[in-house]
């Protein structure tokens, strides 16, 4: 035991970021077990308890990796408006993609096409939402994030005007909905 | 099974001919930041009907049972972890670019 508190000291000064909490664990745990079996598809029970083995120490070690926020309520609410969004987002990326199509196969590329840098503001806040908006920015054809800040202002490189016009747009408004913004 | 089949083809035909369009558009438009829109036309339309197109075949080809919906999860994985890495991978280069400080090609430098 003393052992282990000086081990403690000498890593980190706040205990309580070393301590593990259950329900980051628990969900860490359940992540990464239902990868397993997804990937080994053998339901024996070696094979489950090798996988058993595996995630315990796996999650043991990085579930403050993935699990960071400290509130659990907001989760099941926050899934489901992610997968409302994405329904959407993919039809975004359907009518982009005709439009890039179009400009590659038109006669003149040189004339159809106006790359040009767009920087605005966002008026998100939370850092998801920035990074979820600037992640399906890049998704879209057409668009591409440069570069972001923490706060908000984004550099985003578009292909022509019509691209370029219809930012930031809907994207943002939605994609700050999934965040409750 | 046939319905199955054509589906199947369809869609993989059309995400075969958006990676031929990527691909020709990478030769037609003038500079690397202009080249990575239809690069990235590859990681969201492509993959997404080509894989959905193999997802599907594992899928019902054969009866749906256990081995055949593990199949099926495994392509969606795929696509799943194409979408969240490919755009940052698409970033990253971009941003190394300008970091490098590649000037954008515009059209206004030609006229």
């Amino acid at each position: 035991m003393s052992d282990k508190n000086e081990k403690n000291r000498s890593v980190s000064v706040d205990k309580d970021e070393r301590r593990l909490k259950p329900i980051p664990f628990a969900i860490t745990f359940l992540v990464m077990f239902a990868l397993w079996l997804v990937l080994s598809g053998k339901f024996d029970a070696f094979h489950m308890g090798l996988g058993v083995i595996s995630c315990l120490i796996v999650a043991a070690m990085s579930s403050d990796l993935l699990i960071t926020n400290t509130t659990f309520s907001t989760i099941p609410g926050l899934w489901g408006r992610f997968l409302m969004y994405f329904p959407w987002l993919l039809w975004q990326i359907v009518l982009s993609n005709i439009h890039v199509l179009k400009l590659v196969y038109s006669r003149d590329p040189l004339t159809r096409i106006n790359p040009q840098m767009v920087y605005f503001k966002s008026r998100l806040k939370n850092d998801m939402a920035l990074v979820t908006f600037a992640n399906s920015i890049t998704l879209t054809p057409g668009t591409i994030t440069v570069a972001l800040s923490v706060y908000g202002d984004y550099a985003v490189h578009a292909i022509d005007d019509t691209t370029a016009g219809g930012l930031p747009g809907d994207m943002e408004t939605k994609s700050g909905h999934i965040f409750g913004e | 099974m046939i319905v199955l089949t054509v589906i199947v083809g369809l869609l993989m035909a059309v995400g075969l001919f958006i990676f031929l369009t990527a691909a020709v558009g990478m030769i037609r438009f003038p500079d690397f930041y202009s080249r990575l829109h239809p690069a990235g036309m590859i990681d969201c339309m492509g993959v997404l009907l080509t894989m959905g197109g193999l997802a599907l075949f594992a899928l019902f080809d054969g009866g749906i049972s256990l081995a055949s919906f593990l199949n099926f999860a495994k392509i969606v994985l795929i696509v799943v972890f194409i979408y969240i890495t490919s755009p940052t991978a698409t970033h990253a280069i971009i941003d190394a670019g300008m970091r490098a400080g590649l000037q954008p090609w515009t059209k206004k430098k030609d006229m």
